[in-house]
C-alpha cells in the first residue's frame, strides 16, 4: 500500500496544533493549512507486512500484513489549492519513490544476469509443492496454479493471524516475530548472497573476515531498521533485504508458478486493502481507532518524520545529528503498501535538517512524504528480476517491465493524491508489468531481432 | 480521465514518454507478428516486403502516438493552468516538447542498442560470415544520430501543433520515414549514415531557430561570454514560442484566446527556449 505520512498527534486535533503555530507564522499559512488540512485527511495508515517465503523453516516467516485506514478526508474549501498542491507533491513523491523502487530493480538484475545461482533449479519452497517438470501443459498449468493457491492461502491466513494478534494487542509477540524475520534475512540470506557473489568472481574471502563483514552488515542493519538509525542507511537496508528476498522468491519459485502468483498477489491486495471486511483495511481501521502509529514494520519511507516538537525554536540549533523518536510518538503514517514480504521497519528515524525552522510551510514540506511498503519492492523486483532471467537473455523484455512497473508506480500515486486513502500498490503495476513481459517477450522480440539483424531503424 | 492520465504522467515525463513509444512499438510489433504469421515464412520476398511494411508501420505509429500523447498533455496543462492561482501552469508545452523528444529518442535508441551491448561483451567475431566488420560502430552511429533526431522531431513536431502549421508536423514524419528507409540501404553505410546526419543537422537547424535562436545569438554565446545574454535578445523573434512567453503583443496566428495562458512563463524556467530573455511578469495574460 501507498501512504502519505503525516505528522500530526492525533486525528481531532490537527487543528490545535496548527493554529498554536498559526499565530506565529505569517498571513499566507492559513490558506496553505487548509490545503494540508485537506490532503492530510486523505491518509490512510496500513501496513502491510511481508511473508518471508523460506525453505528453511516456516517458524522464520513472518507474515502478515498491516494496513493503515485513511484518515476521513477532511472539507477543504481551498479545493484549488490542494489540488495543485496535492500534484506539487505527488510529482515529489513520484521521483521520492522511483529512486528506490529503480535501485532495488537493479540490484535483483545485475545479480540475475551475473550470479549463475540464482536462476539455477535447486529445489522449490515448501509453499509451492507442486513441481512444474510434466510432460503435458495442462498438467504443468494445474500444478501451478494448485502452487499459487496454498502460497495465497499461507498468506491470507499470515495476514489474518497477525491481525488478530495486533487486535489483541500481542504487540511482543509480533515484535519478536519481525525481528526473527529480519535477523534471518539479514544474516542468513546476506551470508549466501556474498558466498555466491564471491565464488562467481572467484575471490578468496577468509572465514575470520566473512565474519567480520556480515555480522557488521547485520547487526548495523538491525539496529538501522528495528531502532534508531540515519534514514538513508535505513532506507539502503531495506532495499538491500527486499532484493535479497525478490532473489529468493526468483530462485525458489517454478516459472509458471511465479507469474501466476503475481497475478494473483495482486488481485489479493487489491482485495485486501479496499474490501470492508479486508485484513489490511481492518487493521488501519483498528490502528485509527487506537489513534496509534502501526507497526513500523516493512515499511518504506521517501522523507522525514516530524514530531510537533520540531517547531520549536531550540530544534532549530540542532544540527543534522541523528533524531530518533519512539514509534509511539511518530505523527500517523498515512497510505502504506500492503505487501508480502519479509522485512520490518521502524518508524523514520530523520535526520533533523541543518536550516532553522523558518516557518510553518517550510515544516510542512519537510513533513510530506510517502510509504511504500516492502512487499511492493519484493514483487517488482520478482518481476522484473524473472523477466531478467526467462526472457531467452533479450535486454528489451527487462527494460519494458521496468518502464510499465514504474509507470504503473506513477499512476497508482496519482490515484493516491486524488484518494487520498490507503491504495494498493502492486495491481496496476503488476498488471502493467505481466501484459508487458509477456508482449515483449512474444511479439516485439522477434520483431526487434529481425530488426537488428537487417541492422534497419525504426 | 484522458488528463487524469496525462497529469499521473506528468511528474516523470521522460519515462511517459519512453512508455508510450513501447506501446506504439507494441502494437505495431503485434501487427508484423500477425501478418507473417499468415504468410508463407519461406517466400523470402514477401518476408522482406512484410518487413518494410512493418517498418513504415511503426514509424507512423510512433508518430500517432507522439500527437496523441501531445493532445493529452495540453488537456492536462489547460486542467492545471484552471486549477492554478496565478494562471501559469507548473510545466510548460515548451519543455514537454523537448521531454517528448528526448524520452522517445532514449527509449528508441536504448532498444535498439542494449541487445547489442549485452552481445559485445561476449566473445566473439564482428562480421564472420562475410557481414560488415564496422556493425558495432555503425550502429552506435545510427542509434545517436537517431536520439538526436527524436529529440528535435519533439521539438518540431510540438511548434507545429502548437501554432497549427501542419507542413511541420507532416516535415517531421516526413523525415522519419526518410531516416528509417534510408537503413534499408545498411550495410552500405554511405546510403543510410551521410543522410541521417544531413537530416539532423537540418532539423538541428529548424528546431534551434524555432526555439528562438539566431545566428547572433550564437555568436554572442560563443564570443562574449562575459557579456550578459539577459536583456540583449531579440524581443521579436522568429519564433512563436517567444510572443507567448512574454506576453508580446504578436499573439501567433491560429491561437485562440484560450490558449493563450499556456504560454505564460512558468515559474523558475527562465529562458528554457533559448533566449534569457527576463520575463515581465509570470502571469501576463494578454
Amino acid at each position: 500500500m501507498i501512504t502519505f505520512m503525516n505528522n500530526s498527534d492525533s486525528e481531532e486535533e490537527p487543528c490545535n496544533e496548527r493554529t498554536s503555530l498559526m499565530s506565529a507564522e505569517s498571513p499566507s499559512v492559513p490558506s496553505y493549512q487548509d490545503g494540508l488540512q485537506a490532503s492530510e485527511a486523505g491518509e490512510a495508515q496500513a501496513h502491510r507486512k511481508r511473508r518471508t517465503g523460506s525453505s528453511r523453516s516456516p517458524n522464520n516467516i513472518a507474515d502478515g500484513e498491516m494496513s493503515e485506514s485513511g484518515v476521513p478526508v477532511r472539507e477543504s474549501t481551498l479545493e484549488n489549492e490542494e489540488e495543485e498542491l496535492t500534484l506539487k507533491y505527488g510529482a515529489k513523491h513520484v521521483i521520492m519513490l522511483f529512486v528506490p523502487v529503480t535501485l532495488c530493480m537493479i540490484v535483483v538484475v545485475a545479480t540475475i544476469k551475473s550470479v549463475r545461482f540464482y536462476t539455477e533449479k535447486n529445489g522449490q519452497l515448501i509453499y509451492t509443492p507442486f513441481s512444474e517438470d510434466t510432460p503435458s501443459v495442462g498438467q504443468r498449468l494445474l500444478n501451478s496454479v494448485l502452487n499459487t493457491i496454498i502460497m495465497i492461502s499461507v498468506i491470507v491466513v499470515m495476514t489474518v493471524f497477525l491481525v488478530l494478534l495486533y487486535k489483541y494487542r500481542c504487540y511482543k509477540f509480533i515484535h519478536g516475530w519481525l525481528i526473527l524475520s529480519s535477523l534471518m534475512l539479514l544474516f542468513l540470506f546476506t551470508y549466501i548472497y556474498l558466498g555466491e557473489v564471491l565464488k562467481t568472481y572467484n575471490v578468496a574471502m577468509d572465514y575470520p573476515t566473512l565474519f567480520l563483514v556480515i555480522w557488521n552488515f547485520g547487526a548495523v542493519g538491525m539496529i538501522c531498521i528495528h531502532w534508531k538509525g540515519p534514514l538513508q542507511l535505513q532506507q539502503a537496508y531495506l532495499i538491500m533485504i527486499s532484493a535479497l528476498m525478490a532473489l529468493v522468491f526468483i530462485k525458489y519459485l517454478p516459472e509458471w508458478s511465479a507469474w501466476v502468483i503475481l497475478g494473483a498477489i495482486s488481485i489479493y491486495d487489491l482485495m485486501a486493502v479496499l474490501c470492508p471486511k479486508g485484513p489490511l483495511r481492518m487493521l488501519v481501521e483498528t490502528a485509527q481507532e487506537r489513534n496509534e502509529p502501526i507497526f513500523p514494520a516493512l515499511i518504506y519511507s521517501s522523507a522525514m518524520m516530524w514530531t510537533v516538537g520540531m517547531a520549536k525554536p531550540d530544534t532549530a540549533a540542532r544540527g543534522p545529528s541523528q533524531q530518533t523518536w519512539d514509534a509511539a510518538e511518530d505523527g500517523r503514517e498515512n497510505h502504506r503498501s500492503p505487501s508480502h514480504g519479509d522485512s520490518q521497519m521502524s518508524e523514520t528515524r530523520s535526520p533533523v535538517p541543518t536550516r532553522p525552522i523558518t516557518s510553518l510551510e517550510e515544516l510542512e514540506e519537510e513533513e510530506r512524504g510517502v510509504k511504500l511498503g516492502l512487499g511492493d519492492f519484493i514483487f517488482y523486483s520478482v518481476l522484473v528480476g524473472k523477466a531478467a532471467a526467462t526472457a531467452s537473455g533479450d535486454w528489451n523484455t527487462t527494460l519494458a517491465c521496468f518502464v510499465a512497473i514504474l509507470i504503473g508506480l506513477c499512476l497508482t500515486l496519482l490515484l493516491l493524491a486524488v484518494f487520498k486513502k490507503a491504495l494498493p500498490a502492486l495491481p496496476i503495476s503488476i498488471t502493467f508489468g505481466l501484459v508487458f513481459y509477456f508482449s515483449t517477450d512474444n511479439l516485439v522480440r522477434p520483431f526487434m531481432d529481425t530488426l537488428a539483424s537487417h541492422q534497419l531503424y525504426i | 480521465m484522458g488528463t487524469g492520465m496525462a497529469l499521473a504522467l506528468v511528474p516523470a515525463p521522460v519515462l511517459a514518454w519512453a512508455f508510450f513509444w513501447l506501446v506504439s512499438l507494441l502494437l505495431s510489433s503485434l501487427i508484423w507478428f500477425i501478418t507473417v504469421k499468415a504468410s508463407d515464412p519461406r517466400d523470402e520476398l514477401l518476408q522482406k516486403g512484410l518487413l518494410i511494411f512493418g517498418v513504415m508501420f511503426s514509424v507512423l505509429l510512433q508518430e500517432a502516438f507522439r500527437f496523441l500523447y501531445y493532445k493529452l498533455l495540453r488537456k492536462a496543462i489547460e486542467g492545471l493552468v484552471a486549477l492554478s492561482e496565478d494562471g501559469c501552469s507548473p510545466i510548460s508545452i515548451q519543455q514537454m516538447a523537448y521531454v517528448a523528444g528526448v524520452g522517445f529518442g532514449l527509449m528508441s535508441g536504448t532498444f535498439s542498442m542494449i541487445n547489442l551491448l549485452a552481445d559485445a561483451l561476449g566473445p566473439g567475431t564482428t562480421g564472420i560470415h562475410g557481414d560488415s566488420q564496422l556493425y558495432f560502430l555503425t550502429s552506435a552511429f545510427m542509434t545517436m544520430v537517431l536520439i538526436f533526431l527524436h529529440t528535435f522531431w519533439g521539438i518540431l513536431f510540438f511548434h507545429g501543433c502548437e501554432h497549427r502549421r501542419w507542413w511541420e508536423i507532416i516535415a517531421v514524419v516526413i523525415m522519419h520515414l526518410a531516416v528509417s528507409g534510408s537503413t534499408f540501404c545498411n550495410p552500405l553505410y554511405m546510403g543510410s549514415l551521410v543522410p541521417s546526419y544531413l537530416l539532423m543537422a537540418t532539423a538541428a537547424t529548424w528546431a534551434y531557430l524555432l526555439s528562438g535562436g539566431s545566428a547572433q545569438n550564437l555568436r554572442r554565446f560563443l564570443l562574449c561570454k562575459s557579456c550578459s545574454v539577459i536583456g540583449t535578445g531579440d524581443p521579436v523573434g522568429s519564433s512563436g514560442y517567444l510572443d507567448q512567453c512574454w506576453g508580446g503583443e504578436r499573439v501567433p496566428r491560429g491561437l485562440e484566446q484560450g490558449h493563450h495562458s499556456l504560454g505564460c512563463q512558468t515559474r523558475g524556467d527562465a529562458g528554457v527556449w533559448g533566449h534569457g530573455q527576463v520575463v515581465a511578469s509570470p502571469g501576463g495574460s494578454e
